[in-house]
């Protein structure tokens, strides 16, 4: 389904997740994220940009994961994104949740 | 299974297979799950792994201690050198519980178990002969796992299981995960999440675990949300092998990147992977090394005549999924199609039905450990099941990103 953000036009699944990450950019994640009760900080993108780097090399995320590589603590992880930081972090950055098989 | 297929393919004067297996006893994985629940009998899930080598290869029983790409050697443990000019890695997956705090602690196997290995399995058996009831709790550490629906399969036979028993008021069930629900697939989620409501199976998610606080049975996550147990059943960090770690071939969590359409793997042509052994971003199931080995076959073919390989491999899966009370659900997908409704393997006919339960289903799941044991390791086709997925007689809406 369409949705529109400001001035653009993306898809999203029923959820609100883009389907197509090659619609995104900063200022349609700033308005996710404002959805999300989230106000986007030099931080925040910086988590954006390592779980986009991800994605786009087809590794798996996990919380561990992220833990591992250094980039953030996980306490601080869930301060920025509060209340399910992987599923919402992934939103904000225009990628699928993580899922399973079913 | 990749010996059995090549041995016949490829000139024996010219080429000589080598298969180097750590373990004495190849287990028939899948059979795991049923294990606790008195479903099968240990003799049941395992057998020789010399039984399957195919006349002709070579086949040694010693541990790998390294592999050197860049010499095309193999180190065994006994210090014996193997020279290679193509290699397959087909190390698999294992659990690594002491990943999490606490987890592989003092209470391991004892109130807190995995039954993906067959170790596991059995202590949990013997626990659950005699416990008298209390809170279950089923919970994955993170993804990827080998077998993503098995955790959901084994709530699902718990729930029978203590029904059969007389004493499912006395157990709770819940399932806890790391994912936005046990269902994440939209289809799925339609289709089977009144399994959950129906068998009274509790659903934590989004649940990240940070440690197992074994002396006060309870595991906690890195939100503080805690969820108390009395026997706890996990499924611990899938890893690799250490021997891909040891080899610097791995990613972080030692699995081999491979091209996923290809097989071969990123950084060496004359190595190949296969199974979960690999970092493909398909289900790390069994059914999946299956439509591998006849993709990477023909490959390994091209690659010897210097041909270019067959971006083919579509991560295709197919699985049977235990709801318990004798019926089974089927799905079938792959790296672009999530599971939807339908029937299979013949269009409109079945007669096994996709993304329902069924009896005729689970009777499907029954039969596959033979076929296991008498087609998938010995490289036999299934007739009609495809290497690559099939999209007739499926109810598809729309093409997933």
């Amino acid at each position: 389904m369409d949705k529109t953000i400001g001035q653009a036009t993306i898809s999203v699944d029923q959820e609100g997740y883009l389907t197509d990450l090659s619609q995104w950019n900063k200022e349609i994640a700033t308005e996710i994220a404002k959805e999300q009760g989230i106000e986007m900080t030099d931080k925040h993108w910086e988590i954006i940009d390592y779980i986009q780097e991800k994605y786009k090399n087809e590794e798996p995320l996990s919380i561990r994961g992220i833990k591992k590589s250094g980039v953030i603590n996980i306490k601080e992880f869930y301060a920025l994104f509060p209340g399910g930081p992987l599923k919402k972090a992934t939103m904000i950055a225009g990628i699928p949740k993580p899922k399973s098989c079913i | 299974m990749m010996s059995n297929h090549l041995v016949s393919k490829l000139p024996k004067n010219e080429w000589q297979i080598t298969v180097v297996d750590q373990y004495k006893t190849h287990y028939y994985q899948p059979g795991f799950l049923f294990l606790p629940f008195d479903i099968y009998t240990t003799k049941q899930v395992k057998k020789k792994g010399a039984k399957f080598i195919p006349k002709g290869v070579n086949y040694i029983n010693e541990k790998i201690e390294l592999i050197q790409p860049d010499d095309n050697k193999v180190l065994l443990e006994n210090g014996t050198e193997l020279a290679y000019d193509i290699l397959i890695i087909a190390t698999g997956t294992k659990i690594a519980p002491e990943e999490v705090e606490g987890m592989k602690g003092p209470e391991w196997h004892k109130s807190v178990f995995d039954f993906y290995t067959y170790e596991g399995s059995k202590a949990l058996r013997n626990k659950f002969r005699e416990w008298e009831g209390g809170k279950l709790v089923v919970h994955i550490t993170e993804m990827p796992i080998k077998c993503p629906v098995a955790p959901l399969e084994f709530a699902f036979l718990a729930d029978s299981y203590f029904k059969n028993k007389g004493m499912r008021d006395k157990v709770d069930i819940t399932f806890v995960t790391p994912l936005g629900g046990a269902f994440t697939k939209p289809k799925a989620t339609k289709a089977l999440h009144h399994l959950l409501t129906d068998k009274g199976i509790k659903e934590v998610t989004d649940f990240n675990i940070e440690r197992v606080d074994y002396e006060n049975n309870k595991i906690i996550d890195y939100a503080e949300t805690e969820v108390p147990y009395d026997i706890l059943v996990t499924i611990p960090t899938n890893m690799g092998d250490a021997l891909i770690e040891r080899s610097g071939m791995g990613d972080d969590l030692n699995f081999v990147p491979t091209n996923k359409a290809t097989l071969q793997t990123e950084d060496h042509e004359n190595i190949f992977a296969i199974g979960d052994a690999t970092n493909l971003p398909a289900s790390k199931a069994g059914s999946v090394a299956h439509f591998e080995a006849e993709i990477l076959t023909e490959n390994i073919l091209r690659y010897i005549n210097g041909e270019p390989l067959k971006e083919e491999f579509d991560g295709h899966a197919n699985c049977f999924i235990e709801t318990g009370g004798g019926k089974a659900l089927l799905i079938d997908f792959n790296y672009t199609h999530e599971p939807v409704e339908g029937t299979f393997p013949f269009p409109g006919v079945g007669p096994l039905n996709l993304l329902k339960e069924s009896r005729t289903n689970h009777m499907g799941k029954m039969a596959f450990r033979w076929v296991y044991w008498n087609m998938l390791i010995k490289g036999i086709h299934i007739p009609f099941v495809s290497a690559t997925m099939s999209e007739k007689g499926k109810h598809f809406e729309e093409t997933e990103a």
